[in-house]
C-alpha cells in the first residue's frame, strides 16, 4: 500500500472516528420553550390535518410524504 | 342510489377522489402522526364533522379518533371515519346516474415507547359495496443527540379487494364476473432537527408501490369517432398492474417574536407513470387570547401520466390508457382559515385538562390543463370542448378534548 493510500486511509479512519462523537445539543432543553408551544406542532390538530391531506390526495396524482407522520419537537 | 344499466362510470371511492388505499395511508397517519419520539402522545379525544361540496359532489360525514394511554409507556388509539357521497360528477354525468353511499373505515393502533424509542402499530379496515381495504403499519421513532433530532422510519402494506356494481333488476349487486386485488407497500422515512430556539425543520421521504388491479372499473376513455354520436365513443380504461412513486417532502416552521407561527412546505414528486408533481404550502398561525386562528395557501401542480388522454385517436390506440382527472395534467390552489377557541377549565368535568372547539373553512380550485367538459361535446365539438375547472368548499367542524 503507498504512503498516499496510507494518508488516505488514516484521514478516512479519523473522520468515521470522529463522527461517533455525538454531537453536543446547541439548543439547550431550557431554550425550547416555542417547541411547547401548541402553535409550533408540526400538526396541531391530526384528525383535521389528515381529512385535508385525504381531500388533495383523491384528487391529485402525488402522493406521500406529506410530512404529518412522524415529527418531534424535543420539548420533553 | 341509481345506476345506468351496466355500471356507473366512476368508481365511487374516485368520486371524492378517493381510493381505499388512499384512505388508508390517510388513516396510517392518524395512528402515527401524534407520536413524538421520547414521548407517547397526550391523551386526546376529536370528534370532527367534514363537508365538501364541488363538481356536483357532496361528501359529508364524522370522524372520531381517541387516544389513551395504559400505564407509562403504551398508548392506544381507535378510530372511525364515514363518508356519505352523493354524486352527480362530471365522471358520472358522462355515462351514467347520479348515485349516493355510504364508506365506513375503523382504524386502531399501539405505541409502545421503550427508552427515546416509540414502536408504532396499527391497522386499518375500510369497506364499501364495492371496494374492502385491510393495512397493517409499522413504524419506529428514535430521539438522538440530546433530543435535537427525531428519525422515524416506517412500514405499511395493504390488501385490496375490488368489486363492481352493477344494477339487475333494479337492484344493486357485485358484478359476478368481476373480482380483482391489489397490493401496496409504502416505505417512509422522517426525520425532524431544531435548527434555532425558534426554528424547527422536517424531512421525508416515501416509497409506494402498488400491484394489481390500479383502474377504476367505472370509469371510461374516450376516443374520436367522427360522424359518430357526438363525435367521440366511450371505452375501458386499461391501467398498468404496478406502480412505484417517490415524494420527497421539506418543511420549516418558525416561532415569530409575537408569539405566532410561520411554516412553509414544498414537495416533489415523481412516479413510473410519468407523474411529476411540485407542492407548496405557506401557513400562518396567529393566538389571541383563548383564540388560535390559523390562514394558508397550498398550490399543487402536476403533468399528466404517459397514458392518460382526454380524447384518443382511435380505439385501442395503445396498450395503456386512461381518461381519470387525477392522472390529467393541472394546477391547484386552496385558500384555507381556522379558528379554534379553548374553553375555560370547567369544575363540573375535572379530568378535561383541556377543550377546544374547532372550524375551518377552504376554497379549492383546480384547473385542468387536459380534462375537457366531455359533456358539451355536442356544442363545441370532442375534442374542443373547454378546459374542466373545478371549484370546492370544505368545511371541518371538530371538538378536541385533552384528558
Amino acid at each position: 500500500m503507498s504512503k498516499a493510500m496510507q494518508a488516505i486511509m488514516t484521514a478516512v479512519l479519523l473522520a468515521l472516528l470522529g463522527g461517533c462523537a455525538a454531537p453536543q445539543p446547541w439548543v439547550k432543553p431550557y431554550e425550547r420553550e416555542h417547541f411547547a408551544d401548541p402553535i409550533m406542532s408540526m400538526s396541531r390538530n391530526p384528525v383535521s390535518d389528515v381529512y385535508l391531506e385525504h381531500v388533495f390526495e383523491t384528487r391529485e396524482g402525488a402522493r406521500g410524504a406529506t410530512g404529518l407522520v412522524g415529527g418531534g419537537c424535543g420539548c420533553n | 342510489m341509481q345506476l345506468s344499466g351496466a355500471a356507473r362510470s366512476a368508481h365511487p371511492s374516485a368520486i371524492f377522489g378517493l381510493t381505499p388505499f388512499a384512505r388508508t395511508l390517510c388513516a396510517l397517519i392518524v395512528i402515527t402522526a401524534p407520536v413524538i419520539a421520547g414521548v407517547l402522545p397526550e391523551d386526546r379525544a376529536d370528534v370532527l364533522w367534514h363537508y365538501y361540496n364541488g363538481g356536483d359532489i357532496t361528501v359529508e360525514g364524522p370522524e372520531v379518533l381517541v387516544r389513551k394511554k395504559v400505564g407509562d409507556s403504551l398508548s392506544l388509539t381507535a378510530g372511525y371515519y364515514e363518508d356519505m357521497i352523493s354524486s352527480a360528477s362530471i365522471d358520472v354525468k358522462l355515462s351514467a346516474s347520479p348515485y349516493h353511499e355510504v364508506r365506513k373505515q375503523e382504524n386502531v393502533g399501539a405505541d409502545f415507547q421503550h427508552g427515546k424509542t416509540i414502536y408504532s402499530f396499527g391497522y386499518i379496515h375500510s369497506r364499501e359495496p364495492d371496494y374492502i381495504a385491510n393495512t397493517t403499519v409499522y413504524s419506529l421513532s428514535q430521539d438522538m443527540f440530546g433530543d435535537l433530532t427525531t428519525v422515524t422510519m416506517g412500514y405499511h402494506r395493504a390488501w385490496d379487494q375490488i368489486y363492481r356494481d352493477i344494477k339487475v333488476n333494479g337492484i344493486i349487486q357485485n358484478d359476478p364476473t368481476f373480482y380483482e386485488r391489489a397490493d401496496h407497500r409504502g416505505y417512509s422515512l422522517s426525520l425532524s432537527q431544531i435548527v434555532t430556539r425558534s426554528l424547527i425543520l422536517g424531512f421525508n421521504w416515501e416509497l409506494l408501490t402498488d400491484q394489481g388491479y390500479l383502474a377504476n372499473p367505472y370509469r371510461k376513455i374516450r376516443y374520436a369517432s367522427p360522424g359518430v354520436g357526438e363525435g367521440f365513443t366511450l371505452a375501458d380504461q386499461v391501467y398498468p398492474n404496478t406502480r412505484t412513486s417517490n415524494a420527497g417532502s421539506v418543511q420549516a416552521k418558525y416561532y415569530l417574536p409575537w408569539r405566532a407561527a410561520l411554516t412553509g412546505s414544498y414537495r416533489y414528486y415523481t412516479d413510473t407513470w410519468a407523474i411529476r408533481a411540485h407542492t407548496y404550502q405557506l401557513q400562518y398561525t396567529q393566538p389571541w387570547k383563548q383564540w388560535i386562528f390559523d390562514g394558508g395557501i397550498r398550490y399543487y401542480e402536476q403533468t399528466h401520466a404517459s397514458f392518460y388522454s382526454d380524447l384518443f385517436p382511435y380505439a385501442d390506440y395503445q396498450n395503456f390508457m386512461a381518461r381519470d382527472r387525477e392522472l390529467a395534467a393541472f394546477h391547484s390552489i386552496d385558500v384555507g382559515v381556522g379558528a379554534a377557541y379553548e374553553f375555560p377549565h370547567v369544575s363540573w368535568a375535572p379530568w378535561v385538562n383541556r377543550s377546544t372547539f374547532n372550524v375551518k373553512a377552504d376554497h379549492l380550485t383546480v384547473d385542468y390543463s387536459d380534462f375537457r367538459n366531455a359533456l358539451l361535446a355536442g356544442i363545441y365539438g370532442a375534442g374542443n370542448e373547454p378546459l374542466y375547472v373545478l371549484n370546492a368548499n370544505i368545511f371541518q367542524v371538530f371538538v378536541s378534548i385533552w384528558y
